[in-house]
Parts: structure tokens; sequence; C-alpha cells
């Protein structure tokens, strides 16, 4: 180790794969990933988001899973809920549409509405 | 770089390894394979939770969810629903037992909530064998400040703001050990840590070495920095293989980091560490006794003065500090002496940590900040006594330290008001008891260790403790007598005063404070040749109430000497003589008739 520079180079790196274990405080993105969620896609869904997450260095969210909420027939399913409780529900989600959840929402604060639930008809 | 989404943190302590976690972690890799969730979830090994009554432990991140007393069948059930569903398997969790609505992150427990973790801060969150997880975790920084930022001088004066006292026990002020030992000039000086950690219970600085091995050697080298030394030497005891396992991977990846050896930040700064192996003698733990050893000698005390600060290691100018003191300095030094000095109470700054055991429900590792009260431990951190019992004292300081009784259960828990009420801090073995324990049989079994510990070397220890020993051997068994008590007084009187070493001087500790506090339970064994807790199986005695007795002749078959004779149907007897005191008649006996006293 010949400087200082050097150490937190390491740091940076070492810090993004440790990330995970620090208390979460920030945004919790839930993926719905029970037999219907996966069926539906949920796994790309969600490691789209482990990979955003991780390119853009996004500190105050992490991706969770759970089971299924019952309205399998809108899988895959992703919950994003903010330290005060309140949650958004995007529902029938792919690949591309969390990369626009990331940029939209979880970097920027905008709830992209026409992914949400409400935004379904039938 | 592989990015996962979820971290399991499996304990490798030496308690968890113990109850067969790493055929957890064998398992759990193999199960994860085959469910291709490998490049999804990280199987982390890592060092002691604090936990170990529930052990072994597993935690799973994001959620933090705490899982305890895992067994190999549990492993498909915790991949398949909740690394693959996201289901939490609620029926694992801490304290899962008595709540309803279990808790799914482990820092929310009762037995976290109180404790503030600094030396323990890393253990149970990182790998312990990887140098860039303790990195990620500000690893290294206070080590690079010092060096590119402060003199050695604003070293001393930071530790001494910050009031670090000493963790090993007797709480010498770190920084003013420091100062000594820089102001001494020699052409070599040394850095020492004492890992001997030889008080029966104890097992924090295992824990620290076994959970963040590289936070001692950072700190040994800022004390390096600081005297003027470039050599350092660990003496850490060869029963703790798994510590000495790890600290040699630290040691080794710290050297390929440049982190130790010659030119460190290219500031110029050569600094070396070195492990020795004790072989377990309770006198190497002692100051003096350590650094004989470490020369090859075998290891006995020497009196001081000189102090190590001035002739230490190879009559060179030492400072050796205890494991969890130096895993204190790293962040006293990030986060500044005023930080540290507002944790704790007046006299004590800072945290302590304590391996909490005997009769509580939540045997482990804990820290608190200095000042906490005894009962904040036993009740709220501890879980309470099992079984419903009283909690009667605790013993703190192991051999060389004294008895809290359950009237001092409200005492903060600082070095001086310890001192004050006849106990010690110690090295923080914190062992509970309740209403089933024999205060004079206690006393003789820390005697017991220090007999069998004595280096031999001085004859107040070698030769008083051993018949303070065969004093309290005949009060047990009841050939006691009053004069006995007043030569117990002044044998540990002459000791305490006379004897060379710390291990002598505090020897008679756990009988003067069992006598200031239970002096009823000396005398009842003395005067009334009983054993309040029947504890002492001399003074025991089963006794048949010939009124309750119906002859039915149960006990005498269940008598494994056949001491139990009589008539079917008229009241039978039992032949003291024979008695061998295994109560098994007294349960037997369906009609209560038996009784122990």
């Amino acid at each position: 180790m010949k400087s200082i520079e050097e150490l937190r180079a390491i740091k940076e790196k070492a810090k993004a794969d440790i990330q995970l274990r620090e208390s979460q405080d920030g945004l919790r993105i839930i993926v719905g990933m029970a037999t219907c969620g996966i069926a539906a896609g949920a796994r790309p869904v969600m490691n789209t988001f482990v990979e955003e997450i991780s390119k853009r260095n996004i500190t105050n969210a992490a991706v969770t899973m759970t089971g299924c909420l019952g309205m399998c027939r809108l899988e895959p399913i992703v919950e994003v809920i903010d330290k005060e409780g309140n949650k958004v529900t995007y529902v029938k989600m792919t690949a591309e549409k969390a990369v626009k959840v990331i940029t939209d929402h979880i970097v920027n604060g905008k709830i992209v509405t026409e992914f949400t639930v409400g935004a379904v008809k039938d | 770089m592989q990015i996962y989404r979820s971290h399991v943190l499996v304990c490798g302590g030496t308690g968890c390894t113990a109850s067969g976690s790493s055929k957890l972690s064998d398992e759990l890799i193999a199960c994860l394979k085959e469910n291709n969730l490998e490049n999804e979830v990280k199987v982390v090994k890592t060092g002691c939770f604090g936990l170990c009554a529930e052990g072994p432990i597993m935690v799973v991140y994001p959620e933090g969810a705490m899982y305890c007393r895992v067994q190999e069948s549990d492993i498909k059930e915790i991949v398949l629903e909740h690394l693959l569903k996201g289901r939490i398997v609620k029926r694992l969790l801490e304290g899962n037992s008595d709540l309803s609505a279990p808790q799914t992150d482990a820092e929310g427990t009762d037995f976290f909530k109180k404790q503030m973790r600094l030396a323990l801060r890393n253990c149970g969150r990182i790998n312990p064998e990887n140098i860039e997880e303790y990195i990620a975790n500000d690893g290294y920084e206070a080590l690079a400040k010092v060096l590119t930022e402060m003199t050695p001088d604003d070293v001393v004066n930071v530790m001494l703001k910050a009031g670090l006292r000493g963790r090993g026990g007797a709480g010498f002020p770190t920084g003013k050990k420091w100062s000594f030992a820089k102001a001494n000039q020699a052409d070599q000086k040394y850095v020492c840590c004492n890992a001997d950690e030889g008080d029966p219970g104890a097992f924090m600085d295992r824990s620290i070495l076994e959970g963040d091995p590289h936070v001692v050697l950072e700190a040994m080298a800022i004390a390096g920095y600081t005297i003027g030394s470039n050599q350092g030497y660990i003496y850490v005891r060869a029963e703790y293989p798994i510590a000495v396992k790890r600290l040699e991977i630290a040691i080794k990846q710290a050297k390929e980091y440049g982190l130790l050896g010659k030119d460190i930040f290219g500031t110029g700064f050569d600094f070396d560490v070195e492990i020795r192996l004790g072989a377990g003698a309770f006198v190497c733990g002692e100051e003096t006794g350590l650094m004989t050893s470490i020369e090859g000698h075998r290891g006995e005390p020497r009196p001081r003065p000189p102090f190590p600060a001035v002739k230490g290691l190879f009559e060179k100018p030492t400072i050796l500090n205890n494991v969890e003191t130096y895993a204190n300095v790293p962040q006293i030094i990030l986060k500044g002496a005023d930080w540290f000095s507002a944790i704790g109470s007046e006299r004590s700054k800072g945290t302590k940590v304590f391996a909490v055991g005997g009769k509580i429900k939540n045997t482990g590792l804990v820290e608190i900040p200095m000042g906490t009260t005894l009962r904040e431990v036993v009740y709220d951190i501890g879980g309470g006594i099992p079984n419903g019992k009283k909690f009667k004292a605790a013993q703190t300081g192991g051999p060389s330290g004294g008895c809290i009784p359950a009237s001092l259960i409200d005492t903060p828990i600082e070095y001086d008001t310890l001192v004050e009420i006849g106990s010690m801090m110690g090295s923080g073995g914190l062992i509970v008891m309740d209403e089933d324990t024999c205060m004079v049989d206690l006393a003789k079994f820390f005697l017991e260790f220090t007999v069998e510990e004595s280096c031999g070397k001085c004859p107040p220890c070698r030769i008083g403790t051993k018949r303070m020993h065969e004093i309290l051997t005949k009060i047990t068994e009841g050939k006691g007598e009053m004069s006995d008590i007043d030569d117990l007084y002044s044998l540990a009187t002459a000791i305490k005063t006379s004897a060379l070493c710390g291990l002598g001087q505090t020897a008679p500790n756990p009988v003067l404070s069992t006598l200031r506090y239970f002096k009823d339970e000396y005398i009842a064994h003395v005067v009334d040749k009983k054993c309040p807790t029947g504890v002492c199986k001399a003074l025991l005695q089963y006794k048949i109430n010939p009124e309750k007795c119906i002859g039915c002749s149960l006990c005498a078959k269940n008598c494994p000497v056949s001491c139990i004779s009589g008539v079917i149907k008229q009241p039978y007897v039992i032949d003291q003589s024979k008695c061998i005191k295994c109560g098994a008649c007294m349960a037997k006996c369906k009609f209560g008739a038996i009784s122990k006293g």
C-alpha cells in the first residue's frame, strides 16, 4: 500500500459489495417471488433491480423478495416502500420497466404512474 | 464484480462451530447450487454474533433475519422458503418461543436493543478472512490518518482525552501507558497484545480475534507509530485454534496489501506483527509473565518496577494492551476523543464487552455502555434467570474478582464502582448465579483454580492459596470451626499485600467478597453444619419422615448403594454412613416422605 488513495479505492469497491448488510432506512424494493411471480418472469425483473442499483451506486435502496400478494394475474409485482411506509405497487413488470422505475422513481423520486396497479385496465 | 441480492452470514465463532455451523454452510452452499441460486446469494462465514446460547446462528440480509439453533435439516426450508420465495422462516427466528409476532430484524430484539457494539462492531457483520470487507467498514483508515496527519504526540493526546482504560481488567489509562513508553528512548521498542484470555468463562477476546482480527493489527500499528516501535507480538492461547488461524490469515493479507511491513502508505513507517502461542498458563496473562514467556523462558512474573514501559520485552520499553482495548483504538482515532468520552459514565468511558454465562437465559457476548446497571444486563439483555429461579449474585472478574449480591443489582457497571463493592471489572466474565448456588462452594471453586494456576515463584501465593483452599474444603465438609473464618481473613489480607503479581494479589478476592456478602452461609456451614443450598454433599442428609412413609420399599429398591432398609408397611430408614447423597430415593418417593437438608 503506497498511498491513501489506494486504500480508498479498495474501500469503495468493497463497500458496494457489503452495502446490502447495512441497516436499511431508505427505500425497499420488494419483488413478488412466489410461484406465480417467478412463472410470470419475476426473476429477471429482480436481477435487473439488483444490477441497476449496483451499477448506479444507489445506496438508499435494497431489493428483497416476498411471496404471493394474491393478484397473480398482475405478476410480476414489485412494491416500493419508503421510510414512512408509503407504498407504490407496480404490476406486470419487465426488465425494461424495472430500469425506468429505477431512473424515475428510485433516483428522481417520480412515481411511474403508468406501471402502477391503478393504471391497469381490464 | 459479482452482484448478489442476498448475503447469508453464518457464524464461524468457536461457540457456533462447536454446535455444527461449518457443516451448515457446506450444506447451504450445496442447497443453493441445487436451486441455481449460487450467483444470487452469497454465503459469508463471519465472527460471533454474541447470542451463543441460541447457536448455530445465521443472518440473512438485506432483511437482517436472524435464524437461531439452525439444524442441517432446516437448511432446505431456509433456501426454498426464504431465499427462493422471500418468505421468512418464522419458526427459526430469535426469540420466537415467547413472542407472538417475532422480530424479523435481529437488531430489534431485546438482546441487541440495549447493547452498543463498538469493540464488536464488525463481529458477525464481516467476513474475518477477507481484508477488503474490513477496509469497506473504514478499516485501516485510522492508520492512514495517524501516519499522514498526526504526530505521535497527537495520538497520545487523543487517547488521553478519550479516556480509554485497559479492558484486560486493571483499567489503567491507555493513553498514559503509551505516553510513558513513548517518552523512554531506546534503539528498539515493542508493542504487545495480550490475547491470553484465561478467566474461566471469558471469551470476548477470542470472539474479537475470530470476528475482526484486522482491528487488532491496525491498532497495534497505530501504537507502534505512537511509541516508536516497528515490531509487534500477539500472545494468544494455543487453545484458540480458530482465532490463531484467522490472525495468521489477517497478518498475511495485511502484508500483501502493504498495510504491515515496510514503508506503510509511503510514509517510511515500518511495522511487523508476529504471533506467539501460549500453552495456557493463567499466569502468562499477567504482563511480566507474558513477556517472560515471549522471551522463551518459563512463564513467571517478575517484580515491578521496572515497569514494562521502561524495561519490558527483551529489556526494552514495551506496551502491552488487551485485545478489546485495541479494538476500540481505530474508532477513537477516526471519530475523535469527544465522541468516545461522551459514551459511558463519568469515570469509565466507552463500552465493555461481557461474556455472560451461568444461570441466565441468553448466554453469550454482550457489549454495553459503561454505567449500565447489572439489572439491565441480567434481565433486559440476558433475558433473566431460567426456570423461574431467583437471582442470587453475579460474579465478575473471574478468579480475581468478586460477587455482586442481589441487593446491589442496581449498581452501575464501571471500574470504580465495582472495586468499591469488592469486585472488579476483570476481563469481562460475568457469571450469573441463582438461589441454588452455594457461595462457599463457589469461593472454593475459584481458589482451586488459583491453586492450580499459581506459578509457585512467590510463597504467599504458592502456600497461602493452598492453605485457604484447605480451610474452605474443611468448611464444606462440615469440619470447620469459627476460628477458620478468622484465619481466612488474615491469610487473604496477607496474600493481597505480599504476593508478587496480580494473580496472587487478587486470588483472595472471591473469598473476601463472599465473606462480605454471604457470611451467614459460611456460619451455617461451620456452626449448623448445614449447606443452605444443598450443594455441599458432605453436609447433606436425606431423611425419611416416619409419619409420611407407608413402607412401600420403592426407595430401597432404587438406592444404588442399598443403604435403605426396613420392613414392608413399616417406615424405612436410611443408613447415613453409607448414603452417597445421590437423591434417587427422594426422586422416586411418591408420598413426599423423603427430605434433604
